[in-house]
């Protein structure tokens, strides 16, 4: 479904991503895991579009196609979802309005019917249950005056709607407390699916207790230095990043 | 300028002078002997101060000269009476059923006007009947709010204004329909002057809104000078909704002049659109304690318009709170002018006064002059200000692409929610209504708003 190939990519002359290799299959879920400055969320940017990053080598392709070489919307359209670190606040642009918009979009681009306001309502309703979130917060600008916790569950609630072949969680659980973090697991567990993949950036372990991972990759000054199992995940929180880093020939 | 008395340089004031000595000969409206002296001290400021020029404080970013250099055709009484009620009916706010008054160049049309059917306690009619009719309530509150000193064109008014509303809700009687006032210009001879001249009185614990229309039918160099005085007493509510739309040829200038008294609600938008050089004063004065002011505006302009909401709140009574929130979104080679001071007076502790201004540029030659003000003489308040100039948001327009929104759609919603973020505050459901549509269409219209920069 993705591949990343040797993804060497920076912002003006400061190389951030060197080398990066990843493969994710249908039906997986990977966790990216690495300390601060390792280039997660500039990985997960680059993955959903965000302009700014000057790719120097390598490749992504995503379901056959070059993904580096579509726009944001191309990439959404066909599947991919990146759950962003930190929301926007968009005021003026109505929740309703502004998620009917992109499913239509969505919709419109894999040949579906649109969906009208009745049909829509209904389906958001069934999947505002699964994020436990209040209808309320559908009137509201999008997220405008959301707490931490109702913006990160309002990005998993967006992807519940929007259904994505490939979605990246890019540290969902960061401002998470407990109960909010077993919503937001629970709403990503029920979403997954043999024919969709989720890929999950995260600094701490923590997340990886309620949504278990296939594998498990530690990134470390823009390179992949290490994959493994779920087991890996359980090592890192015991010795933390600096047992790997240690162990690292380059870096010892 | 030095200028003797005899042989001196003609002055831009003249004709105006001439003009009103005419003006006072010929005067047969029967309005009360009190109102000729407010007139006439009103010229003699003008005559003293002339017209602003940049090197006002006040009117800093806004040069007026090309109000200055028109002609001075003052429209004593329109000939233009024959306007149909469906030529009306095209306007914002038209939709609206219930009371209208429609005033055309400057002349009320009580044909095409809907005055209340039953006495409800407030007495709507246009000012020239009611300076007959309602002497000692316009002596006490007529050109006592506009003050001649604050402004030359308040000034300029005060001397030559011919017709306009009066509002007058009695004690605790409210009105729940909104007033429509309906300014119509038609097309006429460069430099055709409207002094329209509004008065607003609510009196203890009465409630009332009031919509402003400026609005034209063709297109013309007319000049506009407006004023709205509202004398807001206590426990009474008023919400005061100004869209201006005239002729991207036209000028107008307006002002509107609040006191308000203990614990009142006082609400003001202005809504600006058209004009090629327009102005608009909001003058609040906090007079009473517990009080609560919140003045919107949103303006857009494009070509080389020129736009400027320039406002004074004064707190002089503790426990008020004043909320101001504009956006402009400016085109072409326009230009957005805001100035926004907030005067906390020694005695008006516990004030919380906050005021925004973001303007969003189109273009690269599109410019906004912004300058939030406060001046506090007090020392237990809460002020805040701020001010923002730039294009779109790029993390915004990222988030909505990354749901799948193309880039033209997410600009446009984006521009559409700037001007809704004002628009939602309008108070009056049925006038957001209409205006949101209005503002909406303005912007479709509006080749820069879908594309690519």
């Amino acid at each position: 479904m993705l591949e990343i190939k040797n993804l060497h990519a920076g912002v003006e002359s400061k190389a951030i991503l060197k080398g990066v290799n990843l493969t994710i299959q249908p039906g997986e879920v990977h966790a990216v895991m690495g300390p601060n400055g390792s280039g997660k969320s500039t990985l997960a940017q680059i993955l959903a579009g965000r302009e700014g990053y000057e790719i120097s080598r390598g490749e992504v392709i995503y379901a056959g196609n070059n993904l580096l070489e579509m726009d944001p919307e191309e990439r959404a359209r066909e599947g991919v979802f990146l759950a962003f670190q930190y929301p926007v606040e968009i005021p003026g642009v109505n929740s309703t309005y502004f998620l009917k918009a992109a499913l239509n979009e969505i919709r419109k681009h894999q040949g579906q019917p649109e969906l009208d306001a009745v049909e829509f309502l209904a389906l958001v309703k069934q999947k505002m249950k699964l994020l436990d979130l209040g209808e309320d917060l559908l009137k509201r600008p999008v997220n405008e005056g959301f707490s931490g916790g109702e913006k990160k569950r309002n990005e998993i609630f967006q992807m519940a709607v929007l259904e994505p072949k490939l979605a990246i969680l890019d540290e969902t659980d960061s401002g998470l407390d407990i109960d909010a973090l077993k919503i937001v697991s629970n709403g990503v567990n029920r979403l997954k699916r043999p024919d969709n993949a989720q890929l999950l950036i995260t600094h701490y372990q923590r997340l990886l207790n309620y949504i278990v991972p296939d594998h498990v990759h530690v990134l470390f000054d823009g390179r992949i230095v290490r994959s493994g199992g779920r087991q890996l995940a359980l090592e890192l929180e015991e010795k933390g990043y600096d047992w790997i880093i240690r162990e690292e020939p380059q870096f010892a | 300028m030095i200028a003797t008395q005899q042989n001196r340089e003609p002055k831009v004031t003249d004709p105006y002078l001439k003009f009103f000595e005419r003006f006072e000969k010929s005067r047969d409206d029967g309005a009360p002997s009190w109102v000729f002296p407010v007139r006439k001290a009103a010229l003699a400021r003008f005559a003293e101060t002339g017209f602003p020029t940049p090197r006002d404080e006040d009117w800093r970013y806004t040069n007026v000269a090309p109000i200055a250099n028109l002609p001075f055709r003052p429209i004593l009484d329109s000939a233009t009476r024959d306007l149909s009620s469906e030529s009306v009916d095209l306007f914002p706010f038209a939709r609206l059923s219930g009371i209208r008054l429609v005033f055309v160049n400057g002349t009320f049309v009580p044909h095409l006007s809907v005055l209340p059917q039953r006495n409800s306690g407030v007495r709507i009619k246009n000012l020239k009947s009611a300076l007959v009719e309602q002497q000692s309530l316009l002596e006490t509150h007529l050109a006592k709010l506009a003050r001649v000193e604050d402004s030359p064109f308040a000034a300029l008014n005060t001397a030559f204004f011919q017709d306009g509303a009066f509002i007058h809700a009695a004690p605790g009687r409210s009105l729940d329909e909104p007033i429509v006032l309906f300014f119509v210009s038609t097309p006429t001879d460069a430099g055709n002057t409207c002094h329209l001249r509004n008065l607003i009185v609510a009196e203890k614990s009465s409630r009332l809104t009031v919509l402003e229309c400026y609005a034209r039918i063709g297109e013309g160099t007319t000049f506009t000078n407006a004023v709205t005085e509202a004398a807001v007493g206590e426990g009474a509510t008023v919400v005061y909704c100004k869209f201006q739309d005239e002729s991207p040829e036209a000028f107008h200038v307006a002002s509107i002049c609040a006191h308000l008294g203990l614990k009142c609600n006082f609400t003001a938008h202005s809504v600006a659109t058209g004009a090629r050089l327009s102005r608009n004063n909001i003058r609040v004065k906090m007079d009473g304690e517990g009080s609560d002011c919140i003045l919107n505006g949103l303006y857009l302009t494009k070509g080389d318009q020129l736009c400027d909401h320039h406002m004074i709140v004064e707190h002089a009574k503790p426990h008020c709170n004043s909320h101001e929130y504009f956006n402009g979104i400016m085109d072409g080679r326009s230009r957005g002018v805001f100035h926004g001071r907030i005067l906390v007076q020694p005695e008006a502790q516990k004030t919380d006064a906050k005021q925004t201004n973001k303007n969003l540029l189109l273009s690269d030659d599109a410019t906004a002059n912004t300058k939030p003000q406060l001046e506090i003489y007090a020392d237990d308040v809460k002020c805040t200000h701020g001010a923002t100039v730039g294009q779109l948001n790029d993390d915004s327009i990222f988030y909505l692409r990354a749901r799948g929104i193309g880039l033209d759609t997410a600009r446009r919603m984006l521009i559409h929610a700037f001007a809704g973020e004002i628009i939602e505050r309008i108070k009056c459901a049925a006038a957001r209504k209409e205006l949101d549509e209005v503002i909406w269409d303005r912007l479709e219209q509006n080749p820069h708003v879908a594309e690519r920069r």
